[in-house]
């Protein structure tokens, strides 16, 4: 299914709720097929971008595409073009699986005949076909993520948007439900676009990934390229004397890109650590240096967004939460998503982008 | 996106009607209250002069219909609660982001809505049949089902407006109740508005359910207090405003 249009085109896309920016002046593309990630602590805008791409919300300035068609003013084109996994659990679990896929399909126009060709084939593809008639109330979490993934593709979308699919799922139906991913991807060609806040999530399923923080997004391009970003590996030695020879020393290596004095030793970047650390221990040895420790550290995504936005992932959502927790007092109380939710009661004057 | 998409409409028909169904518990009871009233007014009030009783009506024969009308207004309730459990439960977004426009969306919960209120007052006629209820004659029947469908529009019309204004269902569920009574009493349900104070009598004739039970008291028993037809014409505006109120109102709900 690749097509010349792009799966998404976004151009100085912002959303404001009132007095909060939820996402400033984005900009970027998916191709068709591509399997695509919006990486970033809770709170930095993927939802909310989420929500504005499947017409839930309007845009308060620019545009967004999908699939060519403009989220405002088509609509219908645009939910006809995608599926959708919400991040919380969206199934009606009093229903079967088959009659969850049923009510799927008869809300997006699909006529008998093909439905009844349809539901058979999602359910066998998802491996769901032997619990298709039981009340998805018996389904586990990962059958119940699975059925809605499954949903998501009952009419055939051009871009399907799974939004923090693994969230709450066991370690391993986490693997599962990635390879699982992947493997639609492949081999049924729909462009997927996933938001996470799981660096290994995103470095495992995405071609490219667009890093998000508060709004904006500060990177975008593949897992790999942005590691390599980083410069390469870092060894790390733990010295006790002689650093100023290893220096000396380290200074006429070809393979050593940069090196840094750190606080007991030395942090020593290149390209494949793991072949040069027998190397830098030589060095050490012909410096008179006394080795204490050696730590290799591979550049992951997490070091990556450290990098970019100069906090840890983790530092960013705990500073969130308490922004959060000070608006949601004085806006409503009842919500658990503040961000998101307690703008959005102001943001009736926004354009609407229903029908 | 239509305006109007049947197979969406009856989609969601079909998952009410479902649901209703499958909680067998439900529906046993949403019949108790108006049986309690039904048995306890019935038989407890049986005999006794209230003013402004029809010559020659049983007094059950003036309830059942009144009591029918009170279980629309609980199974109205039912389907603006069934709104606010699918936002708790998340399903409304899966509902919201189809290619369905939010009029469609209204429509297809009220024909599920009412569907269920309907077979619920089914039922409580059915079992007061038992208790000694008598229906005026067969061209009852149809009559009824007519009036039974425009309260049914009315109400769970209403239900889908009000709904739409509350974020949660427990908050709802709380209005509802000081909503239902007022209305249930001041209809002509269980004694003859004719009784009322002067100013109370002017907001039961301002309440779609006083046409409604007059209505059903007309088809089935064959007594009312306004002709026949002023019944009709007043739930047929009812029912238009409160759809029309009912979409207007949801089209503005907030998805997320």
């Amino acid at each position: 299914m690749s097509q010349p249009t792009n799966a998404i085109a976004v151009e100085g896309l912002t959303k404001r709720f009132g007095e909060t920016t939820a996402i400033e002046d984005l900009s970027f593309t998916v191709e068709g097929g591509e399997l695509f990630g919006l990486l970033g602590p809770n709170g930095a805008g993927k939802s909310t971008l989420i929500n504005i791409l499947c017409t839930l919300l309007g845009p308060t300035e620019g545009t967004a595409r999908v699939n060519g068609h403009d989220v405002t003013s088509e609509t219908g084109a645009v939910r006809d073009s995608l599926g959708i996994v919400f991040q919380e659990p969206a199934i009606d679990e009093e229903l079967t699986g088959a009659e969850n896929l049923a009510f799927h399909a008869r809300m997006y126009g699909t006529r008998k005949a093909e439905r009844e060709q349809r539901i058979p084939e999602v359910l066998d593809l998802v491996e769901l076909a032997e619990v298709a008639d039981d009340p998805v109330e018996s389904y586990s979490g990962g059958m119940q993520r699975r059925l809605e993934i499954g949903r998501g593709l009952m009419h055939e979308p051009e871009v399907l948007f799974l939004d923090e699919p693994t969230t709450g799922l066991d370690a391993r139906t986490r693997r599962d439900t990635w390879e699982y991913i992947e493997r639609l991807n492949e081999e049924s060609g729909v462009s997927i676009v996933i938001t996470t806040h799981y660096m290994d999530e995103a470095d495992f399923l995405c071609e490219r990934v667009a890093v998000m923080d508060q709004g904006e997004v500060v990177a975008i391009d593949s897992p790999a390229e942005l590691k390599a970003s980083l410069g390469g590996d870092v060894l790390a030695l733990g010295l006790t004397d002689g650093r100023e020879e290893l220096f000396e020393r380290l200074e006429a290596q070809p393979w050593v890109r940069e090196y840094t004095a750190t606080e007991d030793g030395v942090a020593v970047t290149m390209a494949q650590g793991e072949q040069r650390v027998a190397d830098l221990v030589r060095l050490a040895d012909d410096a008179g240096a006394t080795i204490e420790s050696v730590d290799l550290q591979k550049p992951s995504l997490a070091k990556v967004f450290l990098s970019l936005t100069g906090s840890t992932i983790t530092e960013r959502e705990a500073g969130d939460r308490e922004e959060d927790h000070a608006e949601a007092t004085d806006s409503d109380p009842a919500t658990d998503r503040p961000t998101e939710a307690a703008g959005a009661t102001e943001a009736t004057e926004a354009p609407e982008a229903v029908e | 996106m239509k305006l109007i998409a049947p197979l969406g409409i009856y989609g969601l028909w079909l998952r009410d009607v479902k649901r209703f169904l499958r909680t067998p518990s439900q529906i046993v009871g949403s019949l108790v209250f108006p049986l309690m009233f039904l048995v306890f007014l019935g038989f407890g009030f049986s005999g006794a002069a209230i003013p402004g009783l029809p010559e020659g009506i049983d007094y059950l024969q003036y309830l059942v219909p009144g009591i029918m009308g009170f279980t629309m207004l609980l199974g109205a309730s039912f389907a603006g609660l069934a709104i606010l459990s699918d936002q708790d439960v998340g399903f409304l977004k899966e509902i919201l982001v189809a290619p369905v426009s939010r009029t469609s969306i209204v429509l297809g919960r009220i024909a599920g809505g009412s569907t269920t209120a309907i077979v619920q007052a089914v039922l409580v006629f059915l079992l007061s049949i038992p208790l000694g209820f008598e229906i005026a004659g067969w061209l009852s029947i149809p009559l009824a089902a007519i009036f039974l469908a425009l309260i049914a529009i009315t109400f769970v019309g209403f239900g889908i407006a009000l709904a739409s204004q509350f974020s949660d269902s427990e908050g709802f569920s709380l209005i509802v109740q000081f909503i239902i009574f007022p209305l249930f009493f001041l209809s002509g349900a269980i004694y003859p508005i004719e009784g009322l104070p002067v100013a109370v009598q002017y907001l039961a004739l301002a309440n779609p359910l006083t046409y409604g039970v007059d209505g059903l008291r007309a088809a089935l028993v064959g007594s009312s207090s306004f002709p026949l037809l002023v019944d009709f014409v007043a739930l047929v505006i009812s029912s238009v405003v409160m759809v029309a109120l009912g979409a207007y109102l949801f089209e503005r709900v907030e998805a997320v």
